[in-house]
């Protein structure tokens, strides 16, 4: 998910079960890391901006309409369709880091070009 | 030509398609049945779980429950689709790659237990029994009123079709025609939105409709706040349903519901792998998120449609109420099913509609002459459907509506059926009683117990405990205090054992029926309710249909304390839970 550095820095020491440079430690926390920061957003806009504090979000508004009931009948439902496809995102990415180690580990000792 | 022979078209074309499907698509393996063979394509998938998954309620009922409830039925909207953030997060990944065919089977291996696996398959078949039900009432109320059958006649041709394609295709021939049923039931519900957003906004795009102006300059919301509440209702904007409470309680209770309903779950064990079950998820919310943004837009511009038909001028004249017998033609027919009632009690000749209910309007409303809200029954699962009439739209878009809520009753209805069958045959037969048998044999039996599951959704729904959306709220409170914190403690608690997740289903499942009984009526039966549907009873005003949240707290705590006082699960299940956290390796 994020810097390849340290990535690669724990690889050189791994001794994973799996042999990869991202244990399965690793590869679990960061799923939970990613999975909990996006629900922090799918919890704001939902019950914080369309039912906790529906009141003041409605002190603004868009077109013709309120904030904070626009929120509950449109706007929370627009984002969670971006969270799902920005987890997707992630997720390949993560999935890929996890799964391209643990197959650069095999090839290490052939000296093979690099991988995708 | 007239509406009734464009319905017989355009419903005689669909059924058609389908059947075709059907025919087309004949399961001939169990992975077949249960898994449509396990290779669908993430956006296929998509379009079929937004078909499944959009029922009646959302189509039928979903637009008439916002529009009588204003801002209250936001819950509806939020909690139907964020749960599909919650489904893709939490459960379709790790039960895709735990990769078999039924949701209990997932709860029996992961707890180690049959019981376990028979108490999900009981909270299984409550769930989508309830479910059903309001799909069958859903497919009766589009018969009887468009196709002048009577209700029972209805239901049992909607029971026939789903009959033929679901008991012979399974999955593979549910998946195809819910895909069908997707376009169907999309078109539907969007040409009428667009043609009322634009007479009313000038806006085609009925999202942008609901946040633009109508003809005199002022917001649509704004007008429609103006045009209620001088009527006494509550502005249409800000008009809580119960309390702010038990609004939250209900958005969990349909969120958590959304990710632990089973005929949802399975259908992303349809997929090649773990990465296309979050693609796929997507793919689904935006098919959903299509109709569900239209919906409140509907909801809008339907009440005020039906608010100006009968309040045509200006409050508290004389001329202001139509007269009854210059009432429009959609009003009569929908008389004629009883869905729609007036009566004159003052006795002029007009029809009065405000909100009676409320004591400080009643000074007005004496003063005008009025003697109570004339309006003594409007069935809110009527808005969607009449919606076209009063908006004087052609004959083949009313039919097209038509076609649409069928297609949408149709399609969950099937998986449903589907969810309902694979557990009898795959979980309790194959699983629990007949290890044995061959997979031939396991497919009748599944094909067999589709049978029966269509005659059970057919007796119920020749006695529907509520109105659609109601009914269905309901399965959600079950699948949200049963399945949904089990399998987020299979999967996120490694620690959590068989007598805690047995013991914490049994009570989450138990507090919520129990309050929903008493509140409804035992097996919805009326007048078995022992404490009343009364307002003053609610537990901190929470309503049975939102009680769902609090019994999965319920079941979560129960598991907890219980699992602590028993052993920790055997080192293979705990390696399993292990396993399904973890991406497949050899994906691309």
């Amino acid at each position: 998910m994020n810097d390849q550095k340290s990535e690669s820095e724990i690889s050189e020491d791994s001794s994973s079960p799996l042999g990869s440079g991202m244990t399965k430690q690793e590869y679990w926390k960061k799923n939970i890391t990613c999975v909990l920061s996006l629900l922090v957003v799918w919890f704001v806009v939902s019950y914080g901006c369309g039912i906790l504090f529906v009141e003041q979000m409605n002190k603004i508004s868009i077109g013709g309409a309120q904030f904070g009931f626009w929120m509950a009948q449109q706007g929370s439902i627009y984002v969670f369709v971006v969270l799902i496809f920005v987890y997707v995102r992630l997720m390949n990415r993560l999935d890929r880091e996890f799964t391209s180690t643990c197959q650069n580990e095999e090839k290490v000792q052939t000296e093979g070009e690099d991988q995708s | 030509m007239e509406v009734k022979y464009w319905t017989y078209l355009i419903v005689g074309f669909t059924f058609a398609v389908y059947i075709g499907i059907a025919i087309w698509s004949k399961a001939k393996s169990t992975k077949e049945f249960y898994v449509a063979g396990g290779n669908i394509s993430p956006i296929a998938n998509g379009m079929a779980t937004a078909a499944d998954w959009m029922s009646a309620a959302s189509f039928i009922s979903m637009a008439g429950l916002i529009a009588f409830s204003g801002y209250g039925g936001s819950v509806f909207l939020m909690g139907w689709t964020g749960g599909y953030v919650l489904l893709a997060f939490l459960v379709a990944p790790y039960l895709r790659k735990y990769g078999k065919f039924t949701v209990p089977e997932f709860i029996g291996e992961r707890f180690y237990s049959k019981t376990a696996r028979l108490v999900a398959v009981i909270c299984l078949i409550v769930v989508s029994v309830t479910y059903v039900i309001g799909q069958m009432k859903g497919v009766g109320v589009a018969f009887s009123r468009f196709l002048e059958t009577d209700y029972n006649t209805g239901l049992f041709i909607g029971m026939g079709i789903v009959f033929f394609y679901a008991v012979l295709g399974g999955m593979k021939g549910i998946t195809y025609t819910q895909i069908a049923q997707y376009v169907v039931l999309i078109f539907a519900y969007t040409v009428p939105a667009i043609f009322i957003s634009l007479e009313l906004t000038g806006n085609p795009i009925p999202q942008l409709g609901l946040i633009g102006n109508v003809s005199d300059g002022t917001p649509l919301l704004q007008k429609l706040d103006t045009v209620i509440t001088e009527l006494g209702f509550g502005k249409y904007t800000n008009n809580v349903m119960g309390s702010k409470l038990n609004m939250f309680a209900y958005t969990l209770s349909l969120m958590i519901g959304t990710a632990g309903l089973p005929h949802v779950i399975i259908r992303f064990f349809t997929v090649k792998k773990v990465s296309d079950a979050r693609l796929s998820a997507g793919w689904a919310l935006i098919f959903i998120a299509i109709l569900y943004t239209t919906a409140p837009a509907v909801a809008a511009m339907a009440r005020l449609k039906f608010t100006k038909t009968i309040q045509v001028d200006k409050v508290g004249e004389v001329s202001g109420n139509i007269k009854y017998e210059k009432r429009p033609e959609w009003f009569k027919n929908w008389e004629k099913t009883g869905l729609l009632q007036h009566e004159d009690k003052n006795g002029d000749g007009r029809i009065q509609y405000y909100n009676d209910a409320d004591k400080s309007f009643a000074s007005v409303a004496s003063e005008y002459g009025w003697k109570g809200n004339e309006m003594t029954k409007i069935d809110k699962d009527i808005m969607v459907l009449a919606n076209p009439e009063i908006a004087k739209l052609p004959g083949w878009v009313v039919a097209l509506v038509v076609a649409g809520g069928l297609a949408a009753a149709l399609s969950t209805a099937a998986g449903l059926l589907l969810a309902i069958s694979s557990s009898i045959s795959h979980d309790l037969l194959k699983g629990i009683f007949r290890p044995q048998i061959t997979e031939k044999q396991e497919l009748n039996a599944s094909r067999i117990s589709m049978v029966g599951a269509i005659l059970l959704a057919g007796y119920f729904g020749l006695n529907p405990p509520d109105f659609a959306a109601g009914t269905v709220a309901i399965a959600f409170g079950l699948a949200a205090s049963s399945i949904f914190p089990v399998l987020m403690m299979g999967i996120f608690v490694k620690r959590m054992n068989r007598e805690g997740a047995i013991a914490g289903m049994i009570a989450g499942l138990g507090v919520t029926l129990l309050y929903v009984f008493q509140h409804k009526g035992i097996m919805f039966i009326p007048g078995t309710s022992y404490m009343g549907g009364m307002e003053e009873n609610w537990f901190f005003g929470i309503t049975p249909n939102a009680f769902g949240a609090v019994g999965a707290i319920v079941n979560f705590a129960v598991a907890f304390i219980v699992s602590k006082m028993a052993k920790d699960p055997p080192e293979e299940v705990q390696k399993l839970v292990e396993d399904i956290r973890l991406p497949q390796i050899n994906e691309n």
